[in-house]
């Protein structure tokens, strides 16, 4: 049990001084992928309905591979912000440090074997 | 804290229905919740029948009239009767709003009514609002200057006052933080959408000179960037402002003075 003030309460440990670079990274990132998203649904709908060694060729050439590559990465670092901010939401004490933890190095996981798959087709 | 279902201890049940009024033909149904912490009970929702023939229009004249005339021991806030003060805050058919200012008519079918979802209730349709009123505080909703005081008053131009229209009208009834999911998981840190309303009403004020400290004091991934624009805040405030639009000037802001 505390005997804290209202005031206190309120105020808690004060401001973090942090926020604004999240918030200024989800707008760029959400503004890449306006432009990203439509672009890899054409070039992966293009890509469909040849043989296997078509596709191959195809996402070999650089914009397929590169829009692919692009579009990954920028998709997974936004989805794993705002996965991060869902948990600071929903998951409280140590549970949430361990979760964030976990969800960062799932999706930077995720974005190495994608590059690392596209590479390989593409290299 | 997310709580997905209610403690045990704040579980409704039902309540006890009181009998019509005598004589009364037209008569309309209300369904409200009930908790006294001096029985040690769970809360309930009683029902009760207001002739109509004899009520006013609001739903707070129909709860005056329950009180005076059925259960003197429903209890609940009131003042000013034209939505100024904001006491009568709750939640009338599941629309966080000011009881003096909903008609009944805007109300299909019984008339449920609740008090001001996930907060502390102190009895009846009573919240606590001692944290919320604390947060209002902890943002210094004054005026902060440090040039010396003129011999008369601070100067402002029609312009820049004209900023401050849909800001100063919050009367600090708590519909619009009580009804925002953020404020619900995280009231403990989240300013919520009328302090920070109030928050920027003082940083957009051309004669207020603690612009920049205000918003170091905002700068929090919790006391202002919880928000995630879910705008019930805009939705349910019953004076018609925009809490949301409000937060998102302060947001712009930070990422203007960043970058």
């Amino acid at each position: 049990m505390q005997f804290l003030t209202d005031r206190k309460r309120a105020q808690g440990l004060g401001s973090g001084r942090g926020g604004t670079h999240h918030h200024w990274q989800m707008m760029v990132t959400s503004m890449l992928l306006v432009v990203l998203g439509p672009l890899f649904v054409i070039t992966f709908g293009l890509g469909l309905g040849g043989t296997y060694e078509e596709v191959l060729a195809y996402f070999a050439r650089p914009l397929p591979a590169l829009i692919t590559i692009l579009t990954l990465a920028v998709g997974i670092y936004h989805v794993m912000q705002e996965t991060l901010v869902a948990v600071e939401d929903y998951v409280p004490g140590i549970a949430g440090k361990i979760t964030m933890v976990v969800v960062t190095a799932f999706s930077y996981a995720l974005i190495a074997a994608g590059i690392f798959a596209v590479a390989r087709i593409a290299l | 804290m997310v709580q997905f279902t209610l403690p045990k201890n704040s579980k409704i049940r039902v309540g006890k229905t009181w009998p019509k009024p005598e004589g009364a033909t037209n008569t309309r149904k209300f369904q409200i919740y009930r908790w006294d912490p001096d029985t040690g009970e769970n809360p309930s929702v009683d029902t009760y029948f207001v002739d109509m023939d004899s009520c006013g229009p609001m739903v707070l004249d129909a709860l005056i009239k329950i009180k005076t005339e059925t259960d003197p021991t429903l209890t609940f806030r009131r003042s000013c009767r034209e939505g100024i003060c904001g006491s009568c805050a709750m939640n009338i058919d599941g629309i966080n709003t000011l009881a003096c200012i909903y008609g009944m008519d805007e109300v299909k079918g019984d008339v449920k009514i609740y008090p001001l979802p996930h907060m502390p209730v102190v009895k009846d349709l009573i919240p606590d609002l001692t944290h919320f009123y604390a947060q209002h505080a902890s943002i210094m909703p004054w005026l902060e200057t440090k040039t010396n005081r003129p011999q008369r008053e601070w100067k402002q131009s029609i312009e820049d006052r004209k900023k401050l229209d849909g800001l100063y009208e919050c009367v600090m009834c708590a519909s619009c933080s009580t009804s925002c999911p953020s404020y619900w998981w995280n009231g403990d840190r989240y300013l919520g959408p009328a302090a920070l309303l109030h928050a920027y009403r003082w940083i957009i004020d051309s004669r207020d000179e603690a612009t920049g400290e205000r918003l170091d004091e905002l700068e929090d991934p919790f006391k202002l960037y919880r928000c995630h624009t879910i705008m019930n805040c805009a939705k349910t405030c019953p004076k018609g402002l925009n809490p949301a639009k409000a937060i998102a000037h302060i947001k712009k802001m930070m990422v203007e003075r960043a970058h």
